[in-house]
């Protein structure tokens, strides 16, 4: 069934961000630190086991998979509701800041995945 | 508009944004297919489009949520908000690899620290360049520089001016619109096509909204990887920019 699934998702999703909520809480923060992934990872091994038990039949795989395809449409909308003019109004100050650090971690990105090659190719 | 027509939208609003979304992917996939010959992907396009229109939104309603402001719209608020856009990245998490994470582990906490410590660092050396000298701005800058809630956070938790405060959101949403367009173009140049390379450079922007967005008009199967580091970004960085690296910031500007 489909909403099993949706179930599923849900479940993993909301223990996910407890979690996080609790992380953020424990380190006097007042923000959730990584929800998301803690729901990512119940929901990769969640699915892995029952599909071992072969309690994951296509139904009710559908029930996340909607979502998975709902994802670039809810990203389109997340885009339509940003402050565009309040990025562009915090004048010279913001753009820099923006700019300058943003283009340094991009040029950072082929240094830290390489690195992981080299040490494979030395063990 | 009619008020009762304008009270039929709202009371469907989320509804409202279902199809005005689908009308937005139909018009990029044309203008995808059509005008760049396949050349820019359709959700990069589809993406584009939102930001412009939030961009009229703006425009219209004067307010801060794109065009979820303006009234008939305002379900937008809803598909586009933290907990849909959440759930649906948890949901592409069934398709990656448990095994890619894990051997990417160390990795992803390094990119993070890089990524946190770098950005918050050369936000902070900017902020002295263009003239502050007070300690709680530079690191409010600085921590602006990382995402638009690091900057407010941490700005709020060590009482720096709200004129500061709002430099700080408008660097960090800046940051994810920048990440967001020009992660598709520079992807080729940078190898990000590969879970670790996706993890790394999570770790390294951090903005979950940049992020997401930025992979999902790369490669969707990279999305996963890149939303498992970003999301620990935003609250190492709530974590660290009042702390330490304020303290850091006091030592050096005394």
């Amino acid at each position: 069934m489909t909403i099993y699934g949706l179930g599923l998702l849900a479940a993993c999703y909301l223990a996910g961000q407890l979690i996080g909520e609790v992380l953020g809480r424990l380190i006097g923060i007042d923000a959730n630190v990584g929800g998301v992934g803690f729901a990512m990872i119940l929901l990769i091994l969640a699915t892995d086991k029952l599909n071992r038990k072969n309690l994951m039949p296509p139904a009710t795989q559908q029930g996340v998979l909607f979502w998975t395809a709902m994802y670039i449409p809810v990203i389109v909308a997340m885009s339509a509701t940003q402050n565009v003019i309040g990025a562009f109004s915090g004048g010279l100050m913001a753009i820099v800041a923006a700019t300058i650090p943003t283009a340094a971690m991009f040029l950072l990105v082929p240094v830290l995945s390489r690195m992981r090659q080299n040490k494979e190719k030395k063990i | 508009m009619s008020s009762w027509l304008e009270k039929f939208f709202v009371q469907n609003g989320l509804v409202v944004a279902f199809l005005v979304v689908a009308v937005i992917m139909l018009v990029s996939s044309f203008i995808s297919r059509r005008i760049t010959k396949k050349k820019i992907p359709d959700s990069a396009v589809a993406i584009v489009l939102g930001l412009i229109l939030a961009y009229i939104g703006g425009r219209i309603a004067r307010g801060t949520k794109g065009i979820a402001d303006v009234t008939m719209f305002s379900g937008f608020g809803l598909m586009g908000g933290a907990m849909f856009r959440d759930f649906a990245v948890v949901s592409t998490a069934m398709g990656a690899s448990f095994d890619e994470l894990r051997k990417s582990g160390l990795i992803g906490v390094l990119s993070l620290l890089i990524g946190v410590g770098g950005t918050f660092a050369l936000g902070a050396v900017l902020a002295v360049a263009f003239g502050y000298t007070d300690a709680k701005s530079i690191t409010t800058i600085g921590a602006g520089a990382c995402t638009f809630i690091v900057g407010p956070i941490t700005g709020a938790a060590i009482g720096a001016e709200s004129h500061v405060i709002a430099i700080s959101i408008a660097a960090g949403v800046l940051k994810s619109i920048l990440v967001t367009i020009a992660t598709p173009a520079l992807a080729g140049s940078l190898g990000l096509n590969n879970p670790q390379a996706a993890m790394a450079y999570g770790g390294l922007m951090g903005t979950t909204s940049g992020v997401t967005a930025g992979l999902a008009a790369t490669d969707p199967k990279l999305v996963p990887y890149g939303a498992m580091t970003a999301t620990f970004y935003t609250g190492l960085g709530c974590l660290l920019c009042p702390s330490v690296l304020y303290y850091l910031v006091t030592l050096a500007t005394r």
